[in-house]
């Protein structure tokens, strides 16, 4: 094969030259008067091979070349082989991209002597590439697509060119965004991807951008493509002022996102499980320590997050259907209505931060959601999701769980009610209904109801929630 | 993996990295190193030729007599002994002597300062055969793509990384029983203390502590074998910035490690960690990765092992300074281009696995009680293992094998090199040709080599003047192969096509590991191409891609007419 192979690669004088590729006549004809820029052909790299796909190009265009180094790696029926350049020069053109096919014996690219003929042999095979007879088969995108995961919980993006904020990455060794920090997978998807490191926020240790954050930032940009020219005039639009009667408004990047979200959300199987929660105490602890700055909102997610330490599974997450994701911290997500959409700001390990830390923490991210300026590890690593429409008197309602994530509890409002208690007394207590949704893939309705169970006591007991 | 398998005491690593050479040279030596196991034996080859050539039959005792004159000034040696043969390391090498030892009827004791088994079996090939079949079988049920092409459903793979280590363990401590159970059973007396020689056929030993006891035996043979070697500016800490010995107890998966050197144990820890989830930076010194390998070899593999992988790499850059992670801090990496020496990058990782090779395990043996003076710590030996001393004289009943002379730093080549002085030893003269000697990568899949790479022989032929031909088959042709779905690789035959002599086979596919025997054989045995290829191979195997390759060599009609079967040739 190897002998084979070195005649094959053809420079201007070999026998395949003479045969005349369809097509291409009038283009060899003043190549054999320049006889300065000459062709690649697809080499014959056995003897029943008609074809070969360009598995990789290993030079770029404009590379240097020198003889017998090799150039492309081409799959013929049998093997793989690389494919060497016969003469010296720089790669001017690659006419067949990789994952393309083309013939024996058709060019595959130009090869020009000097650098000086580079801007020439381009314009040439930019002019034949019409006539070549070279195809793409487009195979590689369609698997990345698959393998892509749920971005991110509810809604994934603030907004298309906030998403993409440059060098702010709080890496000690990025030197203020100067130098990238990224993993080595990370870096093959953007390269894949084709994502500027330099524009995606890391979220790995240290600041450090992993793979999932190029995956985010592709699917940002994606949004951002498909949303572009039919969203401008939209935004255009005296949207302000109300709603247009009678128009068909596009979603924006965040409404795109939540859509998504929603209908992804129809392939998990979920249930749902409600408790009534005595809330006087709660309220009794809140008025002591208002005055310190904490929120509801912080104390109930402290409660949730010291009951998820107790019930791991349903701080899990299904990702593939086939097994259990066992989250290694407990960050509650807590839904926030921004105007025209909604989004989750993080309240990371929660259950180890203590509830004042919390409550700032709280304050902070919801003044940076109104701003418009969470970075994305701040909205999309939520473990577990809080929804209160409390405030609005809602007494009960019912949420969709995010993917990703394995439960959300909805949370009504906390109003005063007649109870009759276990010694035949009746009294008025304050009390709360709580409605956890989850994904029965791998939370059960026992792991749920003693996960509420515990939550109850925690809320109707809640010394702990200032430790 | 580990090259060699010999005994290592414990001895701080940082006497290694010897604190007054310049990264620059700690480097060459580092690529010296990985080429002693693939390819210094290779380089050698002419010398060994021409030695083999006047090859003069005498015994043991012949020769001992002509040199005994220079050895007298050392003291007079004892007149009765303890045993005929002391081995210093009970590694692989010094097991593999012992045991042919006793066959041959020799009064045998072992001297063994750590644990039996040495490198290759409690810090080297076996622990690490363990991790790297894990590490296949999570790559095979990771692979989606290959498994519905089989038909098969797998939910998903997952592992207990306390788990694998146990594996890994387990197995050390069952060959390491089975090795030392051989050597009891056959009546080798195993000594257990740290070895020194004091004089001529008189070694000490003893533990801390203790009172030393002094054996003396007719002839000595250094299996002291070798230890991680850690260039100058590295900082070992055990946990986060680790060698071989730390990496095969698995006591963590980080997310990122950066490898330092992409030989084969940087390699195949890859292959394990990349299986396990990590994401993994190769860090090499040369320009190309995989630089022991044969290029096209290296080519393929890179495309096969390390492209498609979370793997990424800086060539053509020196590590010269590595701290540990602390305070929060991650593993620091200062790179150093390797021509301009200008500083190029810093990474920081989350772990950093030190593999620049092995150094010679050789302080404290009492070398300087005979005049030795080891060569950047090995010891200085004649083609027969015989140890040469500082004024270029053979020193009587001292030899050296395994990684302790560098020749080949294989745990098999150490065991080869301890067979045959024992037949030195016992009245048949015997030299090993290292070029028959196999070498092996157990990645996924397996890398696999034998005689000279190509680059080699097309030198050594220009030299001496023949032609040199390339024969290659592809695992996408074999039935078998297909049949696991696993067409992936290629088997070359580097040959003479004047007499049909085999140079070299270099394998990278399913198996090749085992594979390549058949090949090794051939050239051990001075078997030629024409001969081997009317040999029946059994189908549907994976032997075909051999059968095949021989079968496409061109041998010239008139090499078809000599008699079939050459003697077999030492060389």
């Amino acid at each position: 094969m190897a002998h084979i192979l070195q005649t094959s690669f053809l420079p201007s004088t070999s026998t395949l030259r003479r045969t005349p590729i369809p097509g291409s006549k009038a283009k060899s004809r003043s190549l054999q008067v320049k006889a300065k820029i000459r062709e690649i052909f697809m080499p014959a790299l056995s003897s029943t091979m008609t074809e070969g796909k360009i598995v990789s190009w290993m030079k770029s265009e404009g590379d240097k070349l020198s003889k017998g180094e090799s150039v492309v790696v081409v799959e013929s029926d049998k093997a793989d082989m690389d494919v060497e350049s016969f003469h010296e020069g720089f790669l001017a053109a690659i006419m067949v991209e990789e994952g393309g096919v083309a013939p024996v014996g058709s060019a595959i690219a130009l090869l020009a002597e000097t650098e000086d003929e580079i801007a020439e042999a381009k314009a040439k095979s930019q002019s034949s590439s019409g006539s070549s007879s070279a195809r793409v088969v487009e195979e590689k995108p369609k698997q990345k697509q698959e393998s892509e995961p749920a971005v991110s919980a509810v809604a994934p993006t603030v907004s298309s060119t906030k998403t993409v904020v440059v060098g702010s990455a709080v890496h000690p060794a990025s030197e203020g965004g100067k130098r990238i920090v990224a993993s080595p997978y990370a870096k093959k998807l953007a390269k894949e991807l084709k994502v500027d490191l330099g524009t995606v926020v890391g979220t790995g240790p240290l600041g450090r951008i992993v793979a999932k954050d190029v995956e985010a930032a592709a699917a940002a940009a994606a949004g951002v493509v498909a949303a572009a020219s039919p969203a401008s005039p939209a935004i255009a639009a005296p949207v302000a002022s109300g709603i247009e009667l009678g128009t068909v408004v596009p979603f924006t990047t965040m409404q795109g996102a939540v859509s998504k979200n929603m209908v992804e959300s129809l392939s998990v199987p979920t249930f749902r499980v409600g408790y009534t929660i005595t809330t006087d105490a709660l309220d009794a602890l809140y008025k002591k320590i208002k005055s310190k700055g904490v929120t509801m909102t912080a104390l109930l997610a402290k409660a949730t997050a010291l009951a998820l330490a107790l019930h791991p599974v349903i701080n899990t997450c299904c990702r593939d259907g086939n097994s259990f994701t066992y989250n290694s911290s407990i960050n509650i997500a807590v839904a926030v209505a921004i105007d025209g959409g909604l989004i989750t700001p993080v309240l990371q390990d929660a259950d180890k931060v203590d509830i004042y830390t919390l409550s700032r923490k709280w304050k902070e991210l919801v003044d940076k959601a109104r701003a418009k300026q969470l970075q994305p590890h701040e909205y999309n690593t939520g473990t577990f999701t809080l929804s209160n429409l409390g405030m609005f008197g809602v007494d009960r309602f019912d949420a969709i769980l995010p993917p990703g994530t394995g439960a959300i509890m909805a949370v009504g409002a906390s109003q005063p009610a007649v109870v009759a208690s276990k010694d035949c007394r009746i009294g008025v207590k304050n009390q709360m209904q709580v409605n956890v949704t989850a994904d029965h893939r791998v939370i059960y309705g026992a792991d749920l109801a003693s996960f509420l169970q515990t939550l109850a006591k925690i809320i109707e007991d809640p010394k702990d929630l200032t430790l | 993996m580990h090259s060699i398998c010999s005994q290592a005491t414990t001895v701080p690593i940082s006497n290694f990295a010897s604190g007054s050479r310049s990264p620059a040279l700690a480097f060459s030596k580092q690529v010296n190193l990985r080429f002693c196991g693939l390819r210094k034996e290779a380089f050698g080859f002419s010398g060994l030729t021409h030695s083999c050539s006047s090859r003069v039959p005498f015994s043991s005792r012949g020769y001992s007599k002509k040199i005994s004159a220079s050895a007298e000034s050392n003291g007079t040696p004892p007149k009765s002994f303890d045993y005929d043969l002391i081995i210093i390391g009970a590694g692989v090498g010094g097991h593999g002597a012992a045991l042919h030892a006793v066959e041959k009827g020799l009064k045998t004791a072992i001297i063994e300062g750590d644990v039996v088994g040495g490198t290759c079996v409690n810090r080297g090939c076996v622990p690490s055969k363990a991790l790297l079949a894990v590490s296949g079988k999570m790559r095979e049920l990771q692979s989606e793509h290959h498994m519905k092409a089989l038909g098969l459903q797998v939910s998903a793979a997952g592992y207990d990384r306390q788990g694998v280590a146990d594996h890994a363990n387990n197995l050390a401590s069952k060959i390491r029983n089975n090795l030392t159970n051989s050597m009891k059973s056959l009546g080798i007396d195993i000594l257990t203390g740290v070895g020194t020689i004091v004089g001529p056929q008189k070694v000490k030993f003893g533990k801390v502590g203790l009172p030393d006891s002094i054996v003396t035996a007719k002839d000595i043979i250094i299996a002291t074998g070798s230890v991680p070697f850690v260039p100058k500016g590295i900082e070992v800490d055990g946990k986060t910035v680790i060698t071989s010995d730390h990496a095969l107890k698995l006591e963590s998966v980080p997310d990122w490690i950066a490898i330092v050197g992409s030989g084969y144990i940087g390699l195949e820890f890859s292959d394990v960690y990349t299986a396990l989830g990590s994401e993994v930076t190769f860090i090499e010194a040369l320009d190309q990765l995989m630089p022991g390998f044969d290029p096209e070899i290296g080519k393929l593999a890179q495309r096969v092992l390390i492209n498609p992988r979370k793997i990424d790499y800086h060539t053509g850059v020196f590590a010269t300074k590595i701290t540990p992670a602390k305070d929060g801090k991650p593993v620091t990496i200062e790179l150093v281009d390797a021509k301009t020496k200008e500083p190029k990058d810093t990474l920081e990782v989350d772990a950093a696995l030190i593999a620049t090779g092995r150094s010679p395990f050789t302080n404290g043996l009492g070398l300087e009680n005979i005049n030795v003076v080891t060569q950047r710590g090995f010891i200085p030996v004649d083609e027969r293992m015989r140890v040469i001393d500082a004024n270029g004289n053979l020193i009587p009943h001292l030899y050296c094998i395994g990684d302790a002379n560098g020749k080949m730093m294989l745990a098999h080549a150490a065991s080869a090199q301890g067979i045959s002085v024992v037949e030195q030893v016992t009245g048949r003269d015997h030299v090993l040709n290292h070029l028959s000697i196999p070498a092996a990568c157990f990645t996924h899949p397996e890398i696999s080599m034998v005689g000279l790479t190509e680059p080699q022989a097309r030198e050594k032929a220009e030299k001496e003047g023949f032609e040199v031909s390339v024969a290659k088959t592809s695992f996408k042709a074999n039935t078998k192969a297909l049949a696991e779905n696993e067409g992936e690789g290629l088997a070359k035959l580097i040959y003479r096509p004047d007499n049909g002599e085999i140079l070299g086979v270099h394998i990278f596919g399913l198996h090749a590991a085992d594979l390549i025997h058949e090949a090794s054989n051939a050239i051990a045995l001075g078997t030629r191409i024409q001969d081997i290829k009317f040999a029946v191979h059994a189908h549907p195997t994976l032997s075909e891609v051999l059968d095949e390759l021989f079968k496409s060599a061109k041998v010239k009609a008139a090499a078809l007419n000599h008699a079939p079967v050459s003697e077999p040739v030492a060389v």
